[in-house]
């Protein structure tokens, strides 16, 4: 009878530990992946400004500006321009 | 001595003392179960919630509003998260090199910034939306009762080139004008909230429940192509300098899909810096102002007359002595003609050809076409603030009435509207329902208005009329047929014609298969010239050229190309 009361006793103990055990590492986990989920927020964020400065960049007034003064560009006169068809 | 020999243990005490003591230790003991039990099990909410409130945390999840980018991808607006700064006054005790370096950072006047401090209020914001960098240095400052707030402002990266098109937020953001009130449902966001454990360090350990997850507003494609918008901006900005107007508008429509490419007005403002906004720059005239469209509307009426079969393109038309009375009132021509062809009419622009074929319409069947054209009503784009422009029921119109409507006065009409109205000439006869939305496949078959040979024959007439001896030879392009028709039409003051004049042109490229409708106004122009041919048809021509080269349109008038490619050597043919 004592025995198995300590067998019961140990069992018990064992399965408690576990319990707290894996508590502690779900909740270690879940500060992990909090974490992650909230670089994913700062990616997005960083993302969304880097769209808008890559758009601020290749605005067309700066491009047009920049074509024609830095590079020198103009437009092809209506004789410079072949239309190609698709091939089909 | 010893304790055990004390003469005391040997006195009796009274039994009942003991008793006594031991009940009142027993009663002390009862009324502390009697308590606990009080609150942990009869009233056991209010210590559950305080305990709750040690470790549990509601959490707002903010939702993002969605961007809007052109018909390529290329993005016109963009929410990204900034800071307010707001305040609890009482507890802001600054010192004033403290609010000196504040008011630095946050760009305000010392002044100021203490003037807000000093309010009654529990809560004041300071300043609101300031960029990131300025916030994590004010952040930094770790002032008392200074805190920040994260909310999400709306940059527009094209600037005023798409003020009227995308219109702009308020700074709760949510739509206050154009396509962001019109699309505001699909836009904007609905935060959420989600209540969580948090530890000892204030990192989140567990999820109790989520209460409301946060939706992030959809992104929304626009028919609107950058390139062509900017080409429209631009050089509508250059004539309007030129001409010295008061304000102007271009409208560029897709034929095939009836999409809007680009729609410009002009003054414009800065959407992100709008602090001196006036009612005129935030005014989208081409779907909120009308104008008496001029002679932009005689292709209608002769289409109406080549419809109903009164008359043949080349039936004649005697227009000499340039003037026709009606009534008491006479109509004339700014050139005597003499006789003309009904496509003379439409190249040389005469209002007395124009009023003589209306004569030949009862009201009913001109007013049956200006309504299937839409005129009169608001075509429901979901924009704000669109009007309908003034088509009056056919019962009312007077002989004179009916003759001015069939060169454009007396009636009134959007730019967009008349753009739209084109789509007729330019698609074999049909309109469709435009779309500021990028559509996946084009609709099938619009509303028939004209016949396909009636659409052909005016396109051929309205070719002519940009053509040496029509209105507006310098809408042409070269490399590319191109039709269209001028308007010059007196501005109404109070009911009188006044001395100043509304210049339009509409057309569309190329004759061959219409692709685009370009639509040109222009108000006021006050530097001489003020003819639709001299004003608004060049800039119809660079519009239309641009946005074809653009577009990759092939092109379809007979023009000698420069052999570019005959000068590289020639491609192998594969072995």
């Amino acid at each position: 009878m004592l025995r198995l009361n300590l067998a019961l006793i140990a069992i018990v103990l064992a399965s408690a530990l576990g319990a707290v055990a894996s508590q502690h590492k779900a909740r270690k986990l879940f500060t992990e992946m909090e974490r992650e989920q909230e670089r994913m927020r700062q990616l997005e964020v960083e993302w969304g400004q880097l769209q808008l400065e890559q758009s601020t960049w290749a605005a067309h007034s700066r491009v047009e500006k920049v074509a024609r003064e830095r590079l020198h560009m103009k437009p092809p006169a209506p004789g410079q321009v072949l239309a190609v068809e698709a091939a089909r | 001595m010893k304790f055990t020999n004390s003469p005391l243990l040997s006195q009796l005490l009274p039994a009942w003392r003991a008793r006594f003591v031991a009940a009142l230790i027993l009663l002390a003991f009862g009324t502390l179960a009697a308590r606990s039990a009080w609150l942990q099990v009869v009233r056991n909410d209010f210590l559950q919630q305080k305990g709750e409130s040690r470790y549990s945390r509601v959490i707002e999840l903010s939702a993002t509003r969605g961007r809007i980018a052109d018909r390529s991808g290329d993005m016109l607006a963009v929410s990204t998260p900034v800071k307010s700064v707001w305040a609890i006054p009482e507890d802001a005790r600054l010192t004033p090199a403290q609010a000196r370096e504040l008011a630095g950072l946050l760009e305000l006047d010392v002044r100021e910034l203490n003037r807000r401090l000093a309010s009654e209020k529990d809560f004041v914001f300071i300043r609101r939306q300031i960029p990131p960098d300025a916030a994590e240095k004010i952040a930094a400052l770790n002032l008392p009762g200074i805190h920040q707030q994260r909310e999400y402002r709306r940059y527009y990266p094209a600037g005023d080139v798409t003020a009227h098109m995308l219109g702009f937020t308020g700074v709760e953001d949510r739509g206050q004008e154009g396509i962001e009130l019109a699309f505001d449902a699909q836009l904007a966001g609905k935060p959420g909230s989600r209540r969580v454990i948090k530890d000892r360090l204030g990192r989140i350990v567990e999820d109790v429940e989520s209460i409301k997850p946060p939706q992030d507003g959809k992104d929304l494609t626009l028919a609107l192509d950058a390139k062509v918008q900017y080409l429209a901006f631009t050089h509508l900005k250059q004539a309007l300098a030129e001409h010295k107007a008061k304000a102007g508008g271009v409208v560029v429509l897709d034929a095939k899909t009836g999409e809007v490419l680009a729609l410009a007005n002009l003054p414009a403002y800065n959407p992100n810096n709008r602090v001196k906004l006036t009612g005129a720059q935030l005014r989208n005239r081409a779907l909120t102002d009308v104008f008496e469209p001029g002679s932009t509307m005689k292709p209608f009426t002769v289409a109406l007359a080549l419809e109903k079969g009164r008359f043949r393109f080349d039936s004649q038309i005697q227009t000499a002595p340039g003037r026709l009375t009606i009534g008491n009132a006479t109509i004339s021509d700014a050139h005597p003609h003499g006789l003309l062809t009904v496509a003379q009419v439409i190249q040389k622009s005469s209002n007395v050809g124009a009023a003589k074929i209306a004569g030949a319409f009862a009201p009913e069947e001109m007013w049956q076409m200006f309504d299937a054209l839409g005129f009169g009503q608001p075509m429901k784009l979901g924009f704000p603030g669109e009007v309908g422009g003034r088509l009056r029921p056919f019962k009312t119109w007077r002989p004179i009435e009916q003759a001015t409507m069939s060169y454009g006065h007396g009636i009134s009409v959007t730019l967009m509207q008349l753009a739209r109205a084109y789509l007729a000439f330019a698609r074999d006869g049909d309109v469709i329902p435009l779309s500021l939305t990028r559509l996946e496949s084009p609709p099938l078959a619009g509303k028939s208005i004209f016949s396909a040979p009636t659409a052909r024959e005016v396109r051929a007439m309205l070719e002519m009329a940009v053509l040496p001896g029509g209105t507006a030879p310098k809408a042409q392009i070269a490399g590319y047929r191109v039709a269209g028709k001028t308007g010059t039409a007196h501005k109404l003051e109070g009911g009188q014609y006044a001395e100043r004049y509304v210049a339009a042109f509409v057309g569309f490229a190329p004759v061959s298969d219409p692709r685009l409708v370009v639509a040109v106004m222009i108000d006021e122009p006050s530097a001489g010239k003020y003819y639709g041919g001299e004003v608004a048809a060049p800039v119809f021509a660079q519009v239309m050229a641009g946005s074809l080269r653009t577009l990759g349109v092939a092109p379809d008038a007979p023009l000698k190309p420069v052999q570019v490619a005959r000068d590289v050597a020639a491609v192998p043919e594969s072995l």
